[in-house]
């Protein structure tokens, strides 16, 4: 029999994709360069709102090295031209029209205003100076209750309200639970808080870029982004671009976390400029335009009541939402808050569950998806909220976590949203992360130095959490009104000389995805790592998919090419059969060899694909191929979950709080490749810590972008962030066959509120029941030297009040 | 202006306009776009390559200060085939994702290891303080510098000598 050969799902390899990229061999979009390539460069807005009165371009057209200027009606002379919304959550969404270029009004500072193209980069952007509007200032509207108040001015005025949509699930209308107004009515406990999500930039390193070829018979574009399938198709639809004429590539990217899904007004532009220059044309972005111009994320105002018995047990959760779409409905940014609807009731039972949620526009830029899209905000709620619920409860809070979530045994189980949970384990998770964490030993000292009145106090911050990944089903996002279906694609092309090449329409930016996926496969068809190499990113060659978001690249990917090995290998048997002189029921196929059965008889997949490449003798009616295509639509979501505990120090005379250690368990079901999966949670640690700690957008009152460099816009360097242990526990999920859950928004999601809970724990005592993140030490001091009122009970108005304070103090929008 | 820079070992002389920085002149003239920009105002070090054998921003430097220089890239680091030890302990250690700070940490962790050859945990996240990462927390970057610098002290072997090589190549010339 044939050695067992050990497998490569669950191996620490070392990245595939490392080579490239650790000796600056990688194809960047702003390494494109292309004969006779012109650049383009985007005159923005420095308003946040405003009429445009006139543009005067003829000195710009005459400036050195310029080709050609544009405005909107040079452009788009019919204004036909809308960027795609794929997201209409209710029927009656307003969707105001967001044009390439901006013709008659700016709605947010940064929005393109025109644009030049010239021989350099640089006389292009020299030439943007050079270029006169008249504005004639609106009013500017930022804050998002505000927005919505009678009265208020309008962003669009021809949309008659700032309120794009307002969406809602009922536990009780929908038959998944009971009734929230009754079980707040009715409860033992009420506590309400208010949390604001703040606005974060999602700060890839790589600045978004694009060029367009249009001297071929096609159109080709290179991208920055995360999504080149459905830029393709929403490129096709937005500007009338016969599809089959229209090849996108996303090459190497840096880095997208959901801040390049966006399908963007830019390589409009440049799709527009270059068919009519009938030249290639390339746009690179500054940092300081994409801070401005690139999407925002996060930026929600939570109200959130819970509800419980004395001893503990959750009765209700409600959730009452505003949500900031900036000044146009993104690509999927209307969604956002709605994903995060099913993520509220986390890893708890809560049997009633009402949440309502309003997208406002405002004059800022657009929000979209950022790294876990509306799944961290959840996350962040209801995790603060127990927190405050234990506290007025006077238990520990892992305890009533403990005491709430679903029980191992329980799984499958169906939560108030009517989503089904395939499988979990929140004991096992918990209890190593404890162990690792010396949980008793921190509270010990704790207590030790509370009771001592110690400068630096420390604070313990709990956070368990569950998310949706894999996106996903389908039937379900077609429930939600999303544009687009979940599957995804693969196929697998067996070579004549037994190697393999692997297409798959999930799109990669850094996560690794060449090495996992080459593991699956060598583990499928029994072939070495090394021989299979991964296309993908090309709408040519990958010629369907729908890209990478939502942590569906394992589970929704991966799965589609497990598939298509299962049809190789359904397609080789025959043969193999055939070269065996056996019959199929014979054979078994193991570590790619076909064995009949009981004997040392065997054929190599390798040696199958040189006779199917021969064809000299094949069975009758036999196709020469052993390629295959799959593609696989996943019947529900996958769960990952994990607990994440951390200990912060707080000075309290200066409101520096310094992370200590930070412990996280995530069960992300079979992981492929450890290693990848250690380096997920760690990037995904650090986001979510920033958004604790460091990072958030600020405006000034006319609307300006105060933030809009990495000087103003903290992103945390390395001397910023500890350590982190991370673990796992591993629970396969039940949905998959690979048992997979995936991973890349695990850390993110978590973190945030690990971190501001261990916080305020710590500065508890002096009164501080909630800080607004991010936690700077201007505003911790602050809280600690004014201690902040309960928000839960009929001082809303105080609460409300105290956060004002610490807002004006911390010195932020 | 007329400029001559000695980058990767080779020479080159063109015309440059005095305000080209030196990050532009080798992605656009030089072709090598194995540096590259990730930010406008010097903060991220995505750019950094080696001048006479010390890091700096290259989006700090303009190309006629570069004149007469030796600028060594990511591209120069691997010789015969052989990676650089810190790139090799970056692949060891996953120390990247996307791998577009890659380039500049590599460089910045160079230089830091020729200051200071065997870093604590502390010293190695100050000495990458103006190195910006997005992608991998910066735990595995920690642990790859670290590792590299096992692997090039006093009697690791030969590769142990390539770190001061490479830090004075300027200086020595080749
Ligand atoms: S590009 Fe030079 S520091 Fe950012
Ligand atoms: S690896 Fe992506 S920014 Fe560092």
């Amino acid at each position: 029999m044939t050695a067992t050969i050990e497998p490569e799902v669950g191996k620490s390899r070392r990245r595939k994709e490392d080579e490239r990229l650790i000796t600056g061999r990688t194809r960047w979009t702003d390494n494109i360069t292309l004969p006779g390539m012109l650049h383009m460069a985007v005159l923005r807005s420095p308003f946040a709102h405003a009429k445009i009165v006139s543009i005067d371009t003829s000195a710009a057209k005459s400036a050195p090295g310029v080709v050609a200027v544009f405005t909107a009606r040079d452009l788009d002379p019919d204004s036909s031209i809308g960027m795609p919304c794929a997201w209409p959550i209710t029927p009656d969404m307003k969707a105001p029209r967001r044009p390439v270029l901006a013709a008659d009004q700016v709605n947010f500072a940064g929005e393109g205003v025109a644009v030049v193209v010239a021989r350099t980069s640089a006389e292009a952007h020299d030439a943007l100076e050079e270029i006169d509007v008249e504005y004639d200032e609106l009013p500017v509207i930022l804050d998002m209750e505000a927005a919505i108040a009678d009265g208020a001015p309008l962003v669009h005025e021809d949309q008659g309200s700032n309120t794009s949509a307002v969406w809602k699930f009922d536990s009780g209308e929908a038959g998944t639970g009971g009734n929230v107004e009754e079980a707040i009515s009715s409860a033992e406990v009420v506590v309400k808080r208010r949390f604001r999500q703040q606005r974060l930039v999602p700060a890839f390193m790589e600045p978004r870029a694009c060029v367009v070829d249009p001297t071929g018979t096609q159109l080709t574009m290179w991208s920055a982004t995360q999504v080149p399938h459905i830029l393709r198709v929403m490129s096709a639809l937005t500007l009338g671009i016969p599809e089959h004429k229209l090849r996108v590539i996303a090459p190497d990217v840096g880095g997208g976390f959901g801040g390049k899904i966006g399908v963007l007004p830019e390589e409009m532009m440049s799709l527009l400029v270059a068919q009519k220059l009938g030249k290639p044309v390339k746009w690179n972005e500054s940092r300081s335009e994409t801070m401005l111009a690139a999407h925002h994320g996060r930026d929600q105002i939570q109200d959130i009541t819970i509800s419980a018995t004395r001893d503990g047990q959750v009765t209700g959760l409600k959730v009452e939402l505003l949500a900031n779409l900036g000044a146009y409905n993104g690509l999927v940014g209307t969604g956002v808050p709605i994903l995060g609807a099913f993520m509220f009731n986390a890893i708890y039972k809560i049997p009633a569950y009402h949440f309502a949620c309003t997208n406002v526009y405002t004059t800022t830029t657009l929000t979209d998806a950022y790294r876990g899209a509306g799944r961290p905000e959840a996350t962040f709620a209801i995790e603060r909220i127990m927190d405050e619920l234990a506290v007025e409860l006077g238990v520990d809070p892992l305890e009533l976590r403990e005491k709430n979530w679903i029980k191992h045994e329980e799984f499958p189980f169906t939560t108030v949203c009517g989503l089904t949970y395939d499988s979990g384990n929140y004991e096992a998770a918990t209890a190593k992360a404890k162990q690792l964490f010396d949980y008793d030993g921190l509270r010990a000292e704790q207590e030790k130095r509370r009771a001592s009145g110690d400068k630096v106090q420390l604070g313990i911050g709990i956070s368990t959490f569950t998310e949706m990944c894999g996106l996903a089903p389908s039937r379900v996002l077609g429930s939600l009104d999303y544009g687009a279906g979940g599957w995804e694609h693969a196929a697998i092309r067996m070579l004549p000389t037994g190697k393999v090449e692997v297409i798959t329409g999930a799109s990669a930016h850094g996560q690794g995805h060449e090495t996992a996926w080459s593991q699956i496969v060598a583990d499928q068809l029994g072939v070495a790592f090394e021989d299979v190499e991964i296309i993908h990113g090309d709408t040519q060659s990958s010629h369907k998919g729908m890209d990478t978001y939502g942590s569906r690249s394992l589970v929704v990917g991966g799965i589609a090419i497990v598939k298509a090995a299962e049809k190789v290998v359904a397609k080789a048997k025959p043969i193999a059969a055939h070269l065996l002189e056996c019959a199929e029921d014979d054979l078994e196929f193991a570590n790619g060899k076909f064995t009949v059965k009981g004997t040392d008889t065997s054929t190599g997949i390798a040696d199958i694909a040189l006779a199917v490449f021969a064809a000299h003798n094949l069975p009758d009616g036999v196709e020469p191929s052993l390629d295959s295509d799959a593609t696989f639509d996943p019947e529900n979501f996958s769960y990952p979950h994990g607990t994440h505990l951390c200990a912060a120090e707080v000075d309290t005379e200066t409101g520096r709080v310094k992370l200590r250690s930070y412990v996280c368990v995530d069960d992300v079901g079979v992981a492929v490749n450890p290693l990848i999966v250690e380096g997920q949670v760690h990037g995904g640690l650090a986001q979510g810590i920033a958004q604790a700690l460091f990072e958030g957008t600020e405006h000034d009152e006319s609307g300006t972008l105060t933030t809009g460099t990495f000087a103003d816009y903290l992103l945390p360097s390395a001397a910023d962030l500890p350590s982190f242990t991370t673990d796992r526990t591993e629970t396969p999920s039940t949905t998959n066959p690979l048992g997979a859950k995936g991973v890349g928004e695990a850390g993110t999601i978590a973190s945030t509120p690990a971190v501001v809970n261990a916080v305020i724990d710590a500065v508890r005592h002096f009164g501080v029941n909630d800080i607004e993140m991010p936690l700077t030490p201007m505003r911790v001091w602050h809280a600690v030297q004014h201690g902040t009122t309960d928000a839960g009970g009929p001082g809303r108005g105080e609460a409300g009040g105290g956060l004002g304070s610490i807002d004006a103090s911390g010195g932020a929008q | 202006m007329r400029i001559t820079v000695t980058v990767d070992g080779t020479k080159y002389t063109d015309e440059v306009e005095p305000r080209t920085l030196l990050v532009h002149h080798l992605r656009e003239k030089l072709g090598k776009v194995g540096t590259v920009v990730g930010c406008d105002t010097s903060n991220c070090g995505a750019c950094t390559v080696h001048l006479d054998g010390h890091s700096v921003k290259s989006c700090s430097v303009l190309a006629v200060q570069a004149d007469g220089c030796e600028v060594t890239t990511i591209e120069g680091l691997a010789r015969d085939g052989q990676l650089h030890p810190v790139q090799k302990a970056f692949h060891d250690n996953h120390a990247l994702q996307c791998g577009f700070c890659t380039p500049g940490m590599i460089m910045q962790s160079i230089d830091l290891l020729a200051d200071n050859p065997d870093p604590d945990e502390q010293a190695v996240r100050e000495g990458l303080e103006g190195n910006l990462c997005r992608c991998t927390g910066y735990q595995n970057i920690v642990r790859a510098v670290r590792d590299a610098a096992q692997n090039m002290s006093p009697g690791a072997g030969p590769e142990a000598e390539r770190i001061t090589e490479t830090k004075h190549v300027g200086v020595g010339g080749d």
